[in-house]
Order: C-alpha cells, then structure tokens, then sequence
C-alpha cells in the first residue's frame, strides 16, 4: 500500500511538472515579442514627431529630416498590390471551396500552398524579369505586383477556409429559392463569411506590410517624393535597409523612428482585425 | 377537381453508379398532402429533391425521366425556374442567418434582385407570416436576425419564405425531424392550412405523422416505389407484402 501511495505521489508529481513546462514555454514565446516591441519604442519613439512624419529626408550632414516619402510610397505601393490581389484571391478562394473535388481545384490549392512557401527573394526576382526589365527601368507597380503575389496565397486559403466552414445547407436555402450560382456566392456564401475573409485580407496586407526583398529590385528606392507608379518609390522597409546599414548616426535615427511606424502600423492592422472579425461575425 | 400538378414519368437517380431511384411513376393530384415514406436509404428524399432538380446539386448525381409540373417537363426547363415554381423546406431550419426576420421572408425576392415597393413587400411579409401562424410571435420584432427565433419558429420562418415566392408546390424533406413535438404539432397543423392554396409533398419517416396528416402516401422500398394509394387504404388494408411489414414494424 505505501509504495502504492509514493507511486501516486511521483505521477502527481510528474502531471505538475509536465504542466509548469508547457505554462513556461507558453510565457517564453510572448519574451521575444515583448523584448523587440520594448526596444524598438524605446529607440523609435522620441524620434517620431510631426516632423520626422512630414518632411523629406535630409542628405547626409544635416541634422532633422524625416521620412514622408517612405511613408506615402509604402501606402501607395501596398494599395496597388491590394487592388491587385484582393479580387484575385477572394474569387480564387470561393472557386476552391465552391469546387472541392475538382481536379483544377486540387492542383491550384497545390500551386497556393507552394506558392506560400516561395522565399519572398524569388519572388523578387520574378517581378524583376517580368517587369522591371521589360519596362526598361526600378518602379513601384513591379514592386506592388511582386507583393501581391506574396498577398494571393494567404487571402485564397483564409477565404476558402472561412466559407468550407458555411453549412451546405446554406447554399441549399438559396439555391431552393431560385437563386443563381452568383447570387448564392454573392448575397448568401460572401455574406456570412465576410468577418473571415476581411480577416485573411488584414493579415496579408500586415504581412506584407514589413517586405523588404521583393522590393530590393523592384520599387528600389528613392530618397525624393514619388507618385508617379512607372518610377523608383521609396517605403519603410526600404529606408530601414537603407539607413541601418548606412555609416551616418542621423540616418540610423530615421531608420529607428521608420521601424517605430511600421511595428505600430503592423500591430494595429491585427489588433483592428480581430476586433472586426468579432464584430462582423455572422452567428450561425 | 382532382387535377394533376405533378407527375413523374419513369424517373431515375442516380448518385454516380448507384442507381437510387428506380423508374419511378407517380401522379400528384392538385391541393392534396402527399406524404412520401419509407426506411432510411430508400431514395424517398433523392426523389423529392429531384422534383425541383435540386437532386443534381451533388456533384457526380444525374437524373432520367420525366417530372411533369402541369403540361411543362421540369427536366427541359431550367433549374432557376423550376425552383421558383416548386419551393423547398429542409430538414434543418435554415434561415439566412445574416438577414433580418422581414429580409428573410422576402429573400426570394431580394436576393434574387426583384425590386418591389415597400408596402408590397409589408403586404407578402405580414402575409406569409400569418400563413404560417407566426406574425403574431414576431411582429415587434421583424428586424431581429433570423437566427434569433427558437427551432420551430426557424422552420416556420423557413416555410414561409417559401411561401412568399407563390410556388406551386411545396416540398418538405422531413420538416419536423430537428424539432421538438409541440413545434411538430405546430407545423403538422399548418399543412392542413397549407394545402388549400398548394400543393404539398412531404418526406417523413415518421409513421404515425404520414398517417396524421397526408391524403395520399407513397411508399418507397430499396429505390422503388412499392404503393401509391390513399392514407387511409394505406394503412388499413396495404396491397403489398413489403408495405404491410413496414406498416407493422417488422423492419424499418
């Protein structure tokens, strides 16, 4: 009976222990996150100012500058690759849950999960032969291009995740009623899957939001105001690149205060996410 | 007066190989409840859902045959007429969860993109409503979601969308297996109401529900259908061996 009781004791022992395991390492993945998030505010912060958010960068031995171009050029350039994407993808996503069995279905769900895996330096490359080089020159639509295709396989797999999860009888009650094929996807299907699929859409444009390789060769850079989308464009992953590596304290300041404003822009599209994606969820 | 709505021509289903509905003939008569019965895996519910060509929905399922509605084959027309024509209530309440209870009763209308006036849109509102005794529970709150009503009041939002769009007939694919008895009894007594301006074929496995509220019933054995009579005849005096033992339980 005693070495009975001990038994019961090691194994209670053992359940305590496997549990603070897991309880720690839950704990230690949130460090790192915490660690960059402090660091960076810490460096980025007081450099941020109406100013630094207003102004052009300086050349090299003046003191102040700021990174208006970077900033305007990374929104243009991200709402060009979502005016390409988002169609693309959320149409593509409907086609692979609409059509589960189909063969075209099994092999573009195929193309999608590798296409994610591409390193985003391929797709770089890609857009540089596609485009850069046929249109004679750096500019931003091969960059927005190049981040598109980064943005299709993560809006295709939420958009088709978020309406296989729909009952069929969903369809079947629109389908009963007369509807056509577009109208039950369109009025139905989308509808009640909207909360999940802006939420795939949120996400992407947050992930892409930091991209710097496929823009190396592609919108290149430019240290001067641009709209003009057949030219060079600066934006924020490229500057930080840029002015890290440069020799010039000045410089590294500015590249501070630019990771400061992409951190705060990436952590506000997934907080806003996950607020929306609550709020617009369709009960079921 | 006893003119035929619907009439199924050697019709056949199938799902890929599987041949589940075998040559099938049957004549509906206008205004009559039909109850359609028999074991599970009979093809009863391929049969009905075949009637407004719901049936080749699943992909690999072909149909043959014919299915009359009035002088037009339902098979030649296509299938978007067809299910104006013939509406369809489902085994699980199934309302539009993200449209209100009113948008959810005109939805045929409205998700179909037929524009009508507000106050015609009241009027087939409060009308398919009464039709199906739920106005009165839900008049103070017809700008509630669907979702928000209890099971049977769901199915009874579902009839009534049906309803609304005017059909001809009316299909139920065991309408009361996902609620509880009373709202059974509810909806069992709506089809009394409901046949005088349509035609209704219901699928149940339930015995005793064919027998309490069908004029006709149809039973179907292993894909075919084995007796077609009236109820009462039905379950007083069955023709066939294979009726009779389902009848009494001795397989089901």
């Amino acid at each position: 009976m005693i070495s009975m009781k001990n038994n019961v004791k090691y194994r209670i022992g053992k359940s305590t222990g496997f549990q603070a395991l897991t309880i720690l390492l839950a704990c230690s993945c949130v460090v790192p996150l915490i660690f960059i998030l402090i660091y960076i505010l810490q460096a980025g912060l007081t450099k941020i100012n109406w100013h630094f958010l207003t102004n052009l960068p300086k050349p090299v031995g003046e003191s102040g500058g700021g990174i208006a171009n970077a900033l305007l050029g990374s929104i243009i350039i991200i709402l060009v690759a979502s005016v390409i994407a988002i169609p693309f993808g959320i149409l593509c996503g409907i086609y692979l849950s609409e059509n589960r069995k189909s063969r075209l279905a099994y092999w573009s769900r195929l193309c999608v999960d590798i296409l994610q895996g591409v390193p985003s330096i391929v797709i770089g490359i890609v857009a540089y032969f596609w485009l850069v080089k046929p249109l004679g020159g750096f500019s931003a639509i091969s960059g927005s291009v190049a981040l598109a295709i980064m943005m299709l396989p993560i809006i295709i797999r939420s958009t088709e995740e978020t309406l296989k999860l729909l009952p069929d009888s969903l369809r079947e009650a629109g389908f009963a009623l007369g509807l056509p094929f577009h109208r039950v996807v369109l009025k139905v299907i989308v509808p009640c899957g909207i909360s999940g699929i802006l939420s795939g859409v949120m996400l992407s444009v947050a992930r892409i939001a930091g991209e710097t390789a496929p823009l190396l060769f592609t919108a290149f850079g430019n240290p001067y105001m641009s709209f003009n989308l057949l030219k060079p464009m600066q934006s924020l992953p490229l500057l930080i690149f840029n002015y890290a590596t440069s020799p010039y304290n000045d410089w590294h300041d500015l590249a501070w205060g630019a990771s400061c404003i992409l951190l705060i822009w990436v952590l506000a599209l997934n907080i806003f996410t996950k607020l929306m994606t609550r709020k617009w969820k369709v009960q079921l | 007066m006893e003119s035929t709505i619907v009439k199924s021509v050697d019709y056949n289903a199938y799902f890929g190989d599987n041949h589940v509905v075998k040559n099938v003939n049957i004549d509906i008569p206008r205004n009559n409840v039909i109850a359609v019965m028999g074991p599970s895996g009979c093809g009863k519910t391929t049969f009905l859902r075949g009637i407004n060509r719901m049936h080749e929905l699943i992909p690999g399922a072909t149909a043959k045959g014919k299915i009359m509605l009035n002088a037009e084959d339902v098979m030649e027309m296509h299938p978007i007429f067809v299910r104006l024509k013939i509406g369809m209530v489902f085994q699980r309440p199934n309302p539009f969860p993200n449209l209100s209870i009113y948008d959810n009763v005109i939805a045929g209308y409205k998700l179909n993109g037929i524009k009508l006036p507000k106050a015609e849109k009241d009027r087939i509102v409060e009308h398919s409503l009464t039709r199906v005794a739920l106005w009165k529970e839900v008049k103070d709150s017809l700008t509630k979601k669907g979702s928000f009503l209890s099971g049977g009041q769901q199915q009874r939002l579902c009839i009534a969308r049906a309803v609304a769009m005017e059909p001809e007939v009316l299909l139920f694919d065991e309408p009361t297996s996902a609620l509880d008895p009373i709202s059974t009894s509810t909806v069992e007594e709506l089809f009394h109401e409901l046949k005088k301006n349509y035609t209704l074929i219901i699928v149940t496995h339930n015995m005793q529900q064919a027998a309490r509220v069908s004029d006709k019933t149809a039973f179907f054995y292993m894909g075919e259908l084995v007796e077609y009579d009236e109820t009462k005849q039905m379950f007083t005096n069955p023709k066939d061996t294979r009726t009779q033992n389902y009848i009494t339980g001795r397989f089901s």
